[in-house]
């Protein structure tokens, strides 16, 4: 593999001919601030707030780091003071008609741009813009679509096209007029929008967001990755938690088998861990009525019934059913309970259903 | 892909599908619907449920007379090909295309397709497997696999989609009337010698029985005491009724799980359990990767995970199981089967690790068969031809199928309390050909109602081309509509799967017609 190497702020680095600039300055931990650009899509350049300073040879000028490739000898520097400039003014005109509420946080959602206008200090001071537009789309069970927090970044129309292959959303529109929208301007729930919520996980504002019914918005405390309790896939998924609740589940760009993607089980389908329908007692049931039990008294009685089957009736009178859902050592558990506690063989799970 | 509607039933390999299409790969979908792959494939085998050997064969037939096969890979590694071609002989794909019921330049299209993609990989879920012939169709899709050449290697191989998030895992572990931890035969004396060393106790031999024979067993009084973990057969078996009878018939029922399930509420006693965000451990997917699930919040109640409540039990009953954390049972699991004898918690940080992981510094085996097969050479079949159990008759005109939509999952326990994926696709819809709604008088919306031989439901129609006339199909996920009510429960011998996938039924219109007869937009793909 041709290898290129390049000065980054005074700071060698190696690495293969085709590497972006941003990716060589990851490589070197060096960060350039982004807005337009996600790792997991093909870059665009559109936002300009990634551009940095090369010269190589006679060839002396401002690109974006995410598109433009290293060239070998290359040098790159990324925070002179006109690049800070020019960051900031292609922010303020971005806050200009950003939703106040986002900027100054109490939307309780990430955002990329506030975070970027507070590290530059950037306010609504210079520009100001209409900040309400749009009506907000809630077409969509699972998502809103608020095109006053949009700016326009391109990952959702990408990633709905170039991650879920399925082409929903586009930039309609010219001009200040552009916009993120599905083609011929459909309400979301009248397109075959798959709501896999792909949009949603690449948006940098929250302008695409879940509804999360269950909950006022809330910072979570915890990220916690897992993997996915639906299907055989095994998307892996960060948990995000407050207290005792789930908030909401979003991508874990390194999980093997689905490297960020999740459809709409994955990332919708939370709410039942805190369903109020949970069973959260042992029950018994005496004379076709249901009551609550200790555990203490559950597990004799479940204990003792099973041993006088065994008894009376051998252990092939007693079968376990095991669960597809449980753990590997749950699974272990339980076999080896069939097996060596009851002493039989009955023991299955719904692989053939 | 064959009996696979990937894009709903594993999105997330649907999406690397589509991808790979829109990178010029060649799509054959073999299904009796047209699902958005089959919209988007370049051969669409709309088979007749249950066709599928003679499509197959049919395949096999072209692939060896047009002389298409893999010589080198056949003479090498495979044994018994002078059986299979025997066989397919006498599927040539005029015959094969009749009885799948699809036109023969699609079947001789799909066969030279398959066998001029190198590498192709093969597909399958339920579809396949779900019928008195699963394991045979199986054994068709191995073949057409050997005779190309296509296993062992990066983009190939015979790949079954696995339908829950550790149903993999779940039969890794054991949870199998057949077999021990790591497929290890019960059995075999060897290996209950040392399982009776590792857990102080003789152990059974004699294999046990499968749940659907478990069912019979309760209504015949063999089995006496039941305990499910985490399953809904009230919803999930075949012939529902049946199933209801047999349970309600046990002498003792316990049912663990998260909800009052359908199943949970003819139990005698109920146990509160966890949900995967309350519990730690490890699942296995469809690629035989281990990964770790973590606790993320603390538990609802008094609801326990599976594992203390059974090592709880175990104690009770004299034998106890103790642990102090699950990387120490995964330990146990690692000591005692091969596959995973190279497994611990510490690996599983990050990508996880997909078995055979026989040693503590492999790094798992993503591709199986590269370089030989467990018995040596793998073995070609040939297999004939069997119908359905149940065939379409005159009073029993039209042939129902089962599935899942994208939006709900299995018994609905989950995705029905998470309210924005319930409001994606409230009620069950059966799909009916245009002919067929046309012929009934039956509009999208309309209520109708589905009788088979063991029992009836109504539910609200969808006219669509997405089936062919003559087919109708239910998801199983309602309670109210519950396919399973129609289904047929007879097993294929060997896998004891049901034939979930054929049963005849007949559509009707209901009396008082069109009672919940909100007109949803057919929202096909
Ligand atoms: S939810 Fe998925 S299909 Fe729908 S617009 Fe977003 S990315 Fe596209
Ligand atoms: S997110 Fe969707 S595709 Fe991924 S494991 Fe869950 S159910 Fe399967
Ligand atoms: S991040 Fe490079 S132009 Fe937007």
């Amino acid at each position: 593999m041709a290898l290129c190497s390049v000065f980054i702020d005074g700071k060698a680095a190696l690495v293969p001919t085709g590497t972006t600039i941003l990716q060589a300055a990851g490589a070197v931990s060096i960060s350039i601030p982004t807005l337009c650009h996600h790792p997991n899509l093909p870059p665009i350049g559109v936002c300009r707030l990634c551009v940095v300073d090369v010269e190589v040879g006679d060839f002396h000028k401002q690109v974006a780091a995410c598109h433009a490739e290293v060239q070998d000898g290359m040098t790159v520097r990324t925070a002179t003071p006109e690049l800070e400039r020019a960051r900031r003014f292609a922010l303020e005109l971005q806050v200009a008609d950003h939703p106040s509420e986002c900027l100054d946080g109490e939307t309780g959602e990430p955002c990329e741009l506030r975070e970027l206008a507070r590290r530059y200090g950037v306010t609504k001071q210079r520009f100001v813009g209409d900040e309400a537009r749009y009506p907000l789309d809630e077409s969509s069970p699972v998502m809103t679509i608020d095109l006053n927090r949009c700016i326009l970044c391109r990952r959702c129309t990408r990633a709905c096209s170039l991650v879920q292959g399925q082409d929903i959303l586009w930039i309609m529109g010219r001009g200040d007029e552009s916009r993120v929208s599905p083609a011929l301007s459909l309400p979301l729930r009248d397109t075959a929008c798959v709501s896999c919520g792909q949009c949603l996980a690449h948006c940098p504002t929250g302008a695409i967001r879940d509804k999360r019914p269950l909950r006022p918005p809330v910072r979570p405390e915890a990220v916690v990755t897992s993997v996915c309790p639906y299907c055989g896939c095994g998307c892996q998924l960060d948990l995000n938690v407050s207290g005792e609740q789930i908030l909401r589940v979003t991508s874990n760009f390194d999980g093997p088998a689905n490297r960020g993607s999740l459809c709409a089980k994955g990332r919708f389908g939370y709410h039942f861990v805190d369903s109020p329908d949970r069973l959260t007692r042992p029950r018994i049931r005496r004379d076709g009525r249901w009551e609550e039990a200790s555990w203490d008294e559950a597990l004799d009685l479940v204990a003792t019934r099973l041993r006088e089957i065994r008894e009376r009736q051998g252990p092939d009178a007693l079968a376990v059913l095991s669960s597809a859902k449980a753990t590997n050592e749950e699974n272990y558990l339980i076999q080896k309970f069939a097996r060596a506690v009851l002493g039989t063989n009955n023991v299955d799970h719904c692989a053939r259903l | 892909m064959v009996g696979s509607n990937t894009t709903e039933q594993h999105p997330i390999i649907g999406i690397e599908m589509k991808k790979a299409l829109r990178a010029g790969a060649a799509l054959i979908v073999a299904d009796p619907r047209r699902t958005e792959l089959a919209c988007l494939a370049h051969f669409h085998l709309a088979l007749r449920p249950g066709t599928d050997i003679a499509l197959l064969n049919g395949m096999a037939h072209v692939i060896l007379a047009e002389g298409l096969w893999d010589r080198e890979f056949v003479e090498a590694r495979t044994e018994g090909f002078e059986e299979v071609k025997a066989t397919v002989e006498a599927y040539p794909p005029a015959l094969a295309a009749e009885i799948a019921g699809v036109p023969v330049e699609s079947l001789v299209g799909a066969a030279r397709a398959y066998a001029a993609a190198k590498p192709a990989a093969i597909f399958y879920t339920m579809g396949l497997t779900q019928h008195v012939t699963g394991h045979l169709n199986v054994l068709c899709l191995a073949n057409l696999a050997m005779l190309t050449g296509n296993l062992g290697k990066p983009g190939a191989g015979v790949n079954p989609l696995r339908g829950q998030n550790n149903v993999q895992g779940a039969s890794d572990m054991g949870a199998l009337p057949n077999v021990l931890p790591g497929y290890q035969q019960v059995n075999d004396p060897e290996t209950r010698k040392k399982f009776e060393a590792a857990w102080g106790v003789p152990l059974p031999e004699a294999p046990g029985i499968t749940v659907m024979e478990m069912v019979d067993a309760i209504a015949s009084g063999r089995v006496r005491g039941l305990y499910v973990i985490g399953e809904n057969p009230m919803l999930t078996d075949p012939d529902l009724c049946h199933t209801r009878e047999a349970l309600a018939r046990a002498e003792f029922l316990v049912v663990q799980d998260l909800f009052m399930t359908e199943t949970a509420a003819l139990a005698h006693v109920v146990l509160p359990a966890v949900s995967f965000a309350e519990k730690d451990g490890t699942f296995t997917n469809t690629e035989r990767r281990i990964q770790r699930i973590r606790r993320a919040i603390p538990r609802k109640g008094a609801a326990r995970p599976d594992g203390e409540i059974i090592c709880d039990l175990a104690a009770r009953l004299g034998h106890p199981m103790v642990y102090r954390s699950q990387a120490e049972v995964m330990d146990e699991i690692a000591r005692l089967t091969p596959s995973y004898r190279g497994v611990s918690y510490a690996r599983l940080e990050g990508e996880g690790l997909q078995w055979p992981c026989p040693t503590p510094d492999h790094p798992g085996t993503p591709i199986l068969h590269v370089t030989g097969f467990p018995r040596g050479r793998a073995r070609l079949h040939g297999v004939n031809y069997i119908p359905p159990d149940e065939r379409p008759d005159a009073e029993f005109p039209m042939v129902l199928t089962t599935g899942r939509v994208l939006h709900q999952y299995h018994s609905r326990t989950m995705t029905g309390r998470s309210p924005g994926l319930d409001a994606l696709r409230p009620e069950p819809e059966v799909e009916i050909n245009p002919q067929d709604a046309e012929r009934l008088g039956i509009r999208s919306g309309d209520r109708v109602r589905l009788v088979s031989r063991r029992g009836m439901v109504e539910v609200n129609a969808s006219v669509t081309e997405r089936v062919a006339p003559g087919l109708v199909f239910l998801p199983f996920h309602y309670a109210e509509g519950a396919a399973n009510l129609l289904t047929n429960p007879a097993l294929d011998p060997v896998a004891r799967i049901p034939e979930l996938k054929v049963c005849a039924v007949r559509l009707e219109v209901p009396a008082r017609s069109g009672r919940s007869g909100l007109a949803r937009r057919d929202r096909g793909l």
